[in-house]
C-alpha cells in the first residue's frame, strides 16, 4: 500500500532526525569530541537520496536551523550549509543513487566538505574562525559513516517490506 | 546503492523549480543571518525556539540524572557520614572567613559612603547546574539549566567559588547559553590587584590560559599577581576574582610584554556556578549608557548571606567611575590605551558602552 507506506516513511524519517539531533548533544569523551560525525545531515542526505518527495530543500534547511539553535550559533549558519547540500543531492539524485557505495561515499565526503567549508566561511565573516586541522576531522567520520548507514537502512526497509 | 523508500517520481515537476527553491531559501538564510549578528531583532525567536529544543536536552541529560540519583540513593552510611563531617569543617571554616568578611563589607560601605562612590551593592545570586551536553568542542560555551523563567539576561555574569567563570550569551525559557572567559571570543577589563593597573585579559581557546596583550613591557606584573575585575565594562562587577599571573616575558624589542594567566574559576571542572545580579545605583554622569537593570527582585536586595564563597578583595582603585578611566590610570600602563581606543584584535570589554562589551563577547551572536 502505498499511502500506508508514505505514512510509515514520515514516522521513520521524523524518528531518525529526532536521534540524530540527540546524537548531536549527547556528551562525549574528550578525547573523541572533535570526532562527532554529523548525523544529522547524514540522514538528510540519506532521505534526499531515498524519499526526496518528502526530505524536500525546505525540510533540510529547518533541520539546519534547529542545528544552529541547539548548538548555539548565528541562526542561519548551519541551516545554509545543509541547504546547499540538500541542493546538490538533489541535483545529482538520480545518478548518485545508482553509484557503487564506494562511489557514494566519495561523493558524500565532497558534500561534507562542501558543508564544513560553508560553516567554515560563515564563522569568518561573523567572528574569528577556528582554523585547527581538527574542525575537518568530521568530514572523514562522517564519510566513514555512509556505507554503515545506507547498510543498516537498506536491511531495514528489506525487512519492512516483507 | 539506496533504494527508494516511498516514490521515486521526481520533484522537479511540482512547484517552483528546484532553483528557485535553493535561491529563495538561501536568501532567506543569509537575511536572517545578517538579522541575528548586526541586531537582536532575532532574540524572541531564539527564545522561542530554544525552549521548544529543550526537551532535547532533558533526554541527554536524563541517564546522567537517574546514574546521579542511583548511586545517590545507595550510598552507604559511613561515607555519607564522613562526607557529613567534612561539610560540617568545611562549614566551619566558612563561617569564619564570612565573620572577616562581614567586616570588611562593612568597612568597604563606609569607605564608599565617603567616597560617594557607586558600585555595584546589594546582589543577588542563584545557582545554575552545567546541563551535560556538547556543544561546539571548539569553542568554550555551556549551557546552564536556569533561562528567562528565573530572570537570567544576556550578558549576566556567571561566577563560582573560585572567580568568574564567563558571562551568559542566549537565553531562552528553561536554560541559558554562557560564554567561559577562556573562550578565543571573550575579553575581560582586569586590574591588578596589587597596584591597580587596568589592562584586558583575552582568553585563548584553553581551559588554563588567559592572554593579557596590553601590558607594556615595562609594567608592573609579576608571577603570582592576582587579576580581579575592574568593572569598566559595564557587564562584571569590580573586584571579584579573575585570574593569576603565571608567566611574564620581557622582550626589550618589543612594546608590549607577554604575559598569561591562569583562571582562577574551575572552568572545566566546576559543574554548578553562581548567577549574579547586581543592583546598580545610577551612575554619575560619565557618557555611558543606561546601566542594564538587573530584572525584577534584583533591586530589592542587599542579601549579603548568599554572597559567593569567595569573599570580594577590597577593590584599590575608583570602581565605578568608568568615565574618568583613561585619565587616572597609573603611568606605565597599557590598559588605558586599550581601553580608550580597543584595537581591532579584543572583540570586547571597551569601556564605552556595556553593549559594546556584550555583543563582542558573545561573539556578535
Amino acid at each position: 500500500m502505498p499511502a500506508d507506506q508514505g505514512v510509515n516513511s514520515r514516522w521513520l524519517i521524523a524518528g531518525t532526525l529526532l536521534v540524530s539531533l540527540l546524537l548531536a548533544i549527547v556528551p562525549l569523551p574528550e578525547p573523541i569530541r572533535v570526532l562527532r560525525p554529523e548525523f544529522l545531515l547524514l540522514f538528510v542526505i540519506y532521505w534526499s537520496l531515498s524519499a526526496p518527495r518528502i526530505m524536500g530543500l525546505t525540510l533540510a534547511w529547518a533541520c539546519g536551523l534547529l542545528m544552529d539553535v541547539l548548538v548555539g550559533t548565528v541562526l542561519g549558519q548551519h541551516a545554509l550549509g545543509f541547504l546547499l547540500v540538500a541542493y546538490i543531492t538533489h541535483r545529482q539524485q538520480l545518478r548518485v543513487r545508482v553509484f557503487p557505495l564506494l562511489h557514494q561515499t566519495f561523493t558524500v565526503l565532497m558534500l561534507f566538505a562542501v558543508y564544513e567549508f560553508v560553516v567554515f566561511w560563515i564563522d569568518g565573516i561573523v567572528g574569528p574562525a577556528i582554523t585547527a586541522w581538527q574542525r575537518w576531522l568530521p568530514v572523514g567520520t562522517s564519510a566513514l559513516l555512509w556505507p554503515v548507514l545506507v547498510g543498516t537502512m537498506e536491511s531495514w526497509n528489506r525487512r519492512r517490506r516483507h | 546503492m539506496v533504494t527508494l523508500s516511498s516514490d521515486s517520481r521526481p520533484i522537479i515537476a511540482r512547484g517552483p523549480s528546484l532553483g528557485a527553491r535553493f535561491f529563495l531559501l538561501a536568501l532567506v538564510s543569509i537575511v536572517v543571518m545578517v538579522l541575528d549578528t548586526r541586531s537582536g531583532h532575532l532574540e524572541a525567536v531564539r527564545l522561542w525556539l530554544g525552549t521548544a529544543m529543550s526537551p532535547l536536552y532533558v533526554v541527554v541529560q536524563a541517564p546522567f540524572d537517574f546514574w546521579g540519583w542511583l548511586t545517590g540513593s545507595f550510598a552507604d552510611r559511613a561515607r555519607l557520614r564522613a562526607e557529613n563531617e567534612q561539610l560540617r569543617e568545611e562549614l566551619r571554616t566558612a563561617r569564619v572567613k564570612l565573620l572577616e568578611f562581614e567586616a570588611l563589607v562593612l568597612e568597604n560601605q563606609r569607605l564608599r559612603a565617603i567616597r560617594e562612590a557607586s558600585a555595584g551593592i546589594g546582589e543577588r545570586t542563584l545557582i545554575a547546574e552545567i546541563i551535560r551536553v556538547d556543544l561546539d568542542p571548539f569553542r568554550h560555551r555551556v549551557r546552564i539549566d536556569k533561562g528567562a523563567r528565573e530572570g537570567v539576561f544576556k550578558g549576566q555574569p556567571v561566577l563560582d567559588a573560585h572567580g568568574i567563570v564567563g558571562q551568559v550569551t542566549r537565553v531562552d525559557h528553561y536554560s541559558a547559553e554562557v560564554i567561559l572567559i577562556s573562550d578565543s571570543e571573550h575579553a575581560i577589563p582586569v586590574q591588578v590587584n596589587r597596584n591597580g593597573i587596568r589592562t584586558i585579559a583575552v582568553g585563548t581557546g584553553e581551559a588554563d590560559k588567559l592572554n593579557l596583550p596590553f601590558l607594556t613591557a615595562d609594567a608592573d606584573v609579576a608571577p603570582g599577581d592576582l587579576l580581579v575585575s575592574s568593572g569598566l565594562d559595564d557587564v562584571f562587577p569590580a573586584g571579584y576574582p579573575v585570574a593569576r599571573v603565571f608567566e611574564v616575558k620581557r622582550d626589550p624589542a618589543a612594546t608590549f610584554a607577554a604575559v598569561e594567566a591562569v583562571p582562577l574559576a574551575q572552568l572545566d571542572r566546576s559543574r554548578e556556578v553562581l548567577l549574579l545580579w547586581v543592583a546598580k545605583e545610577p551612575e554619575p554622569a560619565d557618557g555611558t549608557e543606561e546601566p542594564h537593570g538587573a530584572p525584577g527582585d534584583a533591586s530589592e536586595g542587599t542579601s549579603r548571606d548568599d554572597a559567593p564563597a569567595t569573599p570580594r578583595p577590597p577593590a584599590n582603585t575608583p570602581v565605578g567611575a568608568a568615565g574618568a578611566a583613561p585619565a587616572d590610570t597609573p603611568p606605565g600602563s597599557a590598559g588605558a590605551r586599550a581601553a580608550d581606543a580597543p584595537d581591532p584584535s579584543p572583540p570586547a570589554a571597551a569601556p564605552e558602552s556595556q553593549d559594546t562589551a556584550q555583543r563582542g563577547a558573545s561573539g556578535a551572536g
